[in-house]
């Protein structure tokens, strides 16, 4: 149902949206279609906030509330918006080992920030992971879709600095 | 059929029976907390384990089905072993409150603590901080108590189907939500308290009144008040009060209930209650005994008819009171009084029905029942917003879509609730269903899609039919609804392709000029598809209370005897003459239009009305006024003090559904008892014993010990009831008519094999505009309903706090253009007028209605949306136009 305010016109204006249409029209009559759905949408908006999930729901014809508990239960999707390099340290056992917990310790003193938080410029989202199997490069994180391997926890501050550098030149 | 053990006991069962309902058949009992006979087993909670011989683990019991030669233990030592360490765990994170906790007495992990000899947890861990939420009127959450064992969320998904709530987060995090952690009142929630009746713990508690425990109070089955699906409920009373209502797991609801049924039950002990007869002495009530009320009604009745003759007597008998009481209403003003001036609000519901399908099929009732719905591939809605007016019906409705695949119309001028389930979604003008009917025709004929054989052996008059739908067209139905000629021509192949189509119509459909036409036209429609007389289709008008299908039945209308005998056939005349010993007229009766109309001409002298409340529900408000208060006498018979009691000369006290004993007939023809709960308040009566004490006194002498004893004389005169008596409807589970001798099932679906007429008839209608259209002066169109949180004129829902609470007021839903186009603002106070007056209400802007169309709910005295509505009638049964009329909106300049 279509709420009072503005809103579904905007949202016809709105590139991300469009967008969102055809991935819904793509999928609409699969069963199971729903994840495939959200994680395709968390790559337009960047996350899901409350307007998508809905967006989302009526689309497919799914229960906001199953939409909503999908959303929840799976830690991949996030309901806050994210930084533009999210950071992803691998805590998995050969990380974990060679390392993996004190890089995590220096970048959350670096950033200034906790797992799961984004930094006030909107920059950098710092999140911990399980095993992504490149435990022959251990420790590793990935940077979006970048994997960075054999680090130790003084490449923090470096590893930092080349993406606030990329950032600048790009602007 | 599979060979098995169980305890060590040989037993059969047929394949594909789980461990637990073979263990439930032979009494005995495997505990659980998530399973529910109306869900697919989930297998959540796992304390339905059981030992099953050779398996490698212990089994859930909900979900294993038995096989051969299998041998299961229900409580041996592993099993216990295991189902102790679940409480442990359970009880890890639970409060320990049973002594305080509302629901103590009547909670599965209580009691399943009590039979394992658990006291508390070994274990140490978190603990959930949740805080309650109380936002929802009715309930509350508790999500400390919550075992998470997801049956609320089934229930809310798979059978009420509001999707209110759902299970968020994982691991320790995990609980049970609306979407956004929002609080429950701000979800899809309808407060149906579904989840609550079903949930384990005391995560999901009724909020209370009056304190209580479990242990302390009576439970009486009865039959739910409010609308016409007849639900069957408990009512849990204390200390002569009822204080609790639970769904009951039989016919026609299985387990569900909605909110008026299983929270609206504090009126019943409202300090309101009228409580002592009342006499109006210069304008104001006096206080009586039963003895002078009685005095001077009969006195007045004497002296009436004989200064004017019977006819100038009147009656009002109720859809809300007894079968019982019907009867001897009827029986008052046929035998007593002699007049067939006996009629009640079916007049403004179903009148048409009654007169419409009474003509093509030979029975003005529901044809199938309410079950069937889940057998229907496809549903057909139109004139009803079922969801909010029948709301049990709307739930298993939407079952059938999600579970069955069912394929669903809707046809309404609002896009209800309903519409966003449906395969096509036709939002059509008000009063245009007959040239919507004859446009799906036409699709169906050109395109060759209807039943040859069914037309050809079970009916007559298609070639009458033919010629008016082939000079119709699909386009020109189009226009007049104003909807996409190629959206009818999709609902015309759906409705025709389906093997099994229902059709589900309300007042959207009786309450016009044309009443009988639009009724007519449906059955065509049904006809032509040969979806009537077997089960999962059908012509379904859904009556709006609780017992106006039995009202009707009982005769409570001016033409007819109980059973729909004609009050003109010399024949039944005798008979019923000599059932009761009185001469009787063969005249038929004024019907409630009529008799308003001739007590404002001065021809109707005296006006005798038991639970109905006109002065809110009929059309033209004003002109109702005017008519009560040219009465010479005017009697009220209530349980509160009503609009229209208030200009009465006489008010009677009576007694609710929950302190007297009878039956109402649900809609499906369902036969069902009410029982005595608790004693009456104050001195008020049953209506059936004030009927027999006024009858004694005008020189009836027959005495009625119980309600039962009625119903012996309705069986014995009524065809359609004659196999009914008290017993068989106890054991039986009520009892649908007809059901015509004590040996006789009753039937579900009517029709089988021949019509009640022969042959159905099909009668051709061509669309004829409603009395009233929009004009320059009055441009938009008003249409008027029903609403999920109030009934009918609130003498009983305006007494309960919380559904004040959710609904508390008188509104008008316009379109966002119109209201712009008027500077109108959303709820701000406007005026509404038309030729027969004027209201202030509260605008809704929504744009579920289109630009030239507003809705108003009827049921507030206050902004009464009937001081509007047009009282022109439908000829040939005298429904009112109530569905249409011409308004003008304006803002109020300050």
């Amino acid at each position: 149902m279509s709420c009072n305010c503005q809103c579904s016109t905007d949202k016809k204006n709105d590139p991300r949206f469009q967008q969102l249409d055809e991935i819904i029209k793509q999928h609409k009559e699969q069963a199971g279609s729903l994840i495939p759905v959200l994680h395709k949408a968390q790559g337009i908006f960047g996350y899901l906030p409350e307007e998508v999930q809905i967006y989302i729901a009526e689309g497919l014809n799914v229960p906001l509330s199953e939409v909503y508990g999908v959303v929840s239960f799976y830690s991949l999707f996030t309901t806050v918006p994210r930084g533009k390099y999210v950071i992803n340290v691998c805590l998995g056992t050969a990380c974990y080992v060679k390392g993996s917990g004190r890089i995590m310790e220096n970048l959350k003193k670096e950033l200034g920030i906790s797992v799961g938080e984004t930094t006030e410029d909107g920059l950098f989202t710092l999140e911990g992971c399980r095993c992504i199997g490149a435990c022959g490069l251990a420790p590793v994180l990935t940077v979006n879709d970048q994997v960075h391997g054999r680090l130790t926890e003084d490449d923090v501050p470096r590893l930092i600095r080349l993406y606030k550098l990329k950032e600048e030149q790009a602007s | 059929m599979v060979t098995f053990k169980i305890n060590g006991q040989v037993v059969k069962a047929p394949e594909g029976t789980t461990i637990l309902e073979a263990a439930k058949k032979m009494g005995i009992e495997i505990p659980t907390f998530c399973y529910d006979s109306r869900l697919k087993p989930h297998g959540t909670c796992r304390i339905c384990v059981v030992e099953v011989e050779k398996a490698k683990s212990l089994q859930a019991a909900c979900s294993t089905p038995i096989a051969e030669g299998m041998s299961i233990w229900t409580e041996s030592e592993p099993v216990v072993e295991a189902r102790k360490e679940i409480l442990n765990l359970l009880l890890s994170n639970h409060p320990l409150d049973c002594l305080t906790c509302d629901k103590s007495g009547n909670c599965t992990l209580q009691a399943l603590c009590q039979k394992y000899n658990i006291t508390g947890s070994t274990h140490q861990g978190q603990k959930s901080r949740y805080e309650r939420d109380e936002s929802n009127p009715f309930y509350y959450v508790d999500l400390n108590k919550c075992i998470l064992c997801r049956k609320c969320v089934l229930v809310c998904s798979e059978l009420q189907c509001s999707d209110a709530i759902g299970v968020a987060d994982r691991g320790f995090a995990s609980h049970i939500t609306p979407p956004f952690e929002k609080d429950i009142e701000h979800s899809n929630c309808v407060s149906c308290g579904n989840c609550v009746a079903v949930c384990p713990t005391g995560a999901l508690v009724p909020k209370r009144k009056e304190k209580f425990s479990y242990g302390e109070v009576q439970i009486v089955q009865t039959t739910c008040p409010y609308c016409g699906v007849g639900c069957q409920m408990e009512l849990l009373v204390k200390n002569n009060k009822v204080v609790e209502v639970r769904p009951v797991f039989a016919k026609p609801n299985d387990g569900l209930l909605c909110v008026k049924g299983r929270f609206g039950f504090n009126f019943i002990n409202h300090p309101d209650r009228l409580k002592k007869p009342l006499i109006k002495k210069n304008g104001t009530f006096v206080e009586a005994t039963w003895e002078e009320a009685y005095q001077i009604i009969v006195d007045k009745i004497k002296e009436i008819k004989e200064k004017y003759g019977s006819d100038a007597l009147a009656g009002l008998a109720s859809a809300r009171c007894t079968n019982e009481e019907n009867y001897l209403m009827q029986k008052l003003f046929r035998a007593v009084i002699r007049t067939n001036n006996i009629d009640h609000c079916a007049r403004l519901c179903h009148a048409s029905t009654v007169a419409g399908l009474a003509t093509t099929l030979g029975s003005g009732a529901m044809t199938n029942s309410i079950a069937e719905v889940l057998d229907a591939d496809v549903i057909f809605v139109t004139g009803s917003n079922t969801t909010e007016t029948h709301p049990v019906i709307g739930a298993k409705i939407r079952q059938a879509i999600r579970h069955n695949g069912a394929k669903l119309i809707v046809a309404e001028p609002r896009r209800i609730d309903l519409a966003k389930d449906a395969d096509v979604f036709l939002q059509i003008k008000p009063g245009t269903n007959v040239a919507l009917m004859n446009g799906l025709m036409s699709v169906i004929l050109e395109e060759g899609l209807y039943d040859e054989d069914f037309i050809r052996n079970r009916t007559e008059n298609f070639s009458e039919l033919k010629k008016i739908i082939t000079a119709f067209s699909a386009e020109k139905a189009a226009e007049i609804c104003d909807v996409d000629v190629q959206d009818i021509r999709k609902a015309a192949r759906i409705y025709a392709a389906g093997e099994k189509g229902a059709i589900y119509y309300a007042m959207g459909i009786t309450q016009h000029s044309t009443g009988t036409q639009h009724v007519m036209s449906i059955s065509n429609l049904a006809l032509l598809c040969g979806n009537i007389g077997k089960e999962g289709v059908g012509v379904n008008p859904l009556r709006g209370q609780n017992n106006v299908q039995g009202a009707c039945d009982m005769g409570a209308l001016p033409n007819v005897y109980p059973g729909y005998q004609k009050v003109n056939s010399p024949e039944v005349q005798e008979k019923f003459e000599k059932a009761w010993g009185f001469k009787l007229s063969p005249n038929a009766g004024l019907t409630l239009p009529e008799m308003l109309e001739k007590a404002e001409n001065n021809e109707l002298k005296l006006l005798y009305i038991m639970g109905e409340n006109p002065l809110v529900s009929d059309p033209d408000i004003n002109h109702v006024r005017k008519a009560l208060e040219n009465l010479d006498f005017l009697v009220v018979q209530d349980i509160f003090l009503t609009e229209t009691a208030q200009l009465a000369d006489v008010i009677l006290p009576a007694v609710s559904f929950a302190e007297k004993d009878g039956t109402f007939t649900n809609t499906e023809r369902r036969v069902q008892l009410i029982q005595k709960a608790i004693k009456p308040i104050g001195d008020a009566k049953p209506d059936w014993v004030i009927l027999m004490e006024i009858m004694d006194r005008l020189g009836y002498k027959k005495e009625y010990l119980h309600p039962s004893e009625i119903m012996e004389e309705i069986a014995a005169v009524t065809p359609q009831y004659g196999g009914i008596n008290y017993f068989r409807i106890k054991q039986e589970g009520g009892l649908q008519w007809p059901c015509p001798t004590k040996d006789h099932p009753g039937t579900k679906y009517l029709h089988q094999g021949h019509f009640t007429r022969g042959k159905a008839l099909f009668m051709a209608v061509d669309y004829q505009q409603p009395a009233e259209n929009a004009d320059e002066d009055y441009p938009l169109i008003l249409t008027t309903g029903r609403i999920l949180y109030q009934y009918h004129t609130r003498t009983m829902t305006g007494r309960v706090e919380g559904l004040n609470k959710k609904a508390p007021e008188s509104y008008i839903e316009i379109h966002p253009e119109t209201a712009n186009k008027h500077k109108i603002e959303d709820g701000e106070i406007i005026r509404v007028i038309s030729r027969r007056g004027a209201i202030f209400t509260k605008a809704r802007v929504v744009d579920i209605v289109n630009k030239n169309i507003v809705f108003m709910p009827f049921h507030y005295a206050e902004g009464a949306a009937n001081v509007l509505t047009n009282n022109t009638l439908d000829e040939n049964c005298k429904i009112p136009e109530l569905k249409v009329c011409a308004v003008k909106i304006e803002k109020i300049e300050i």
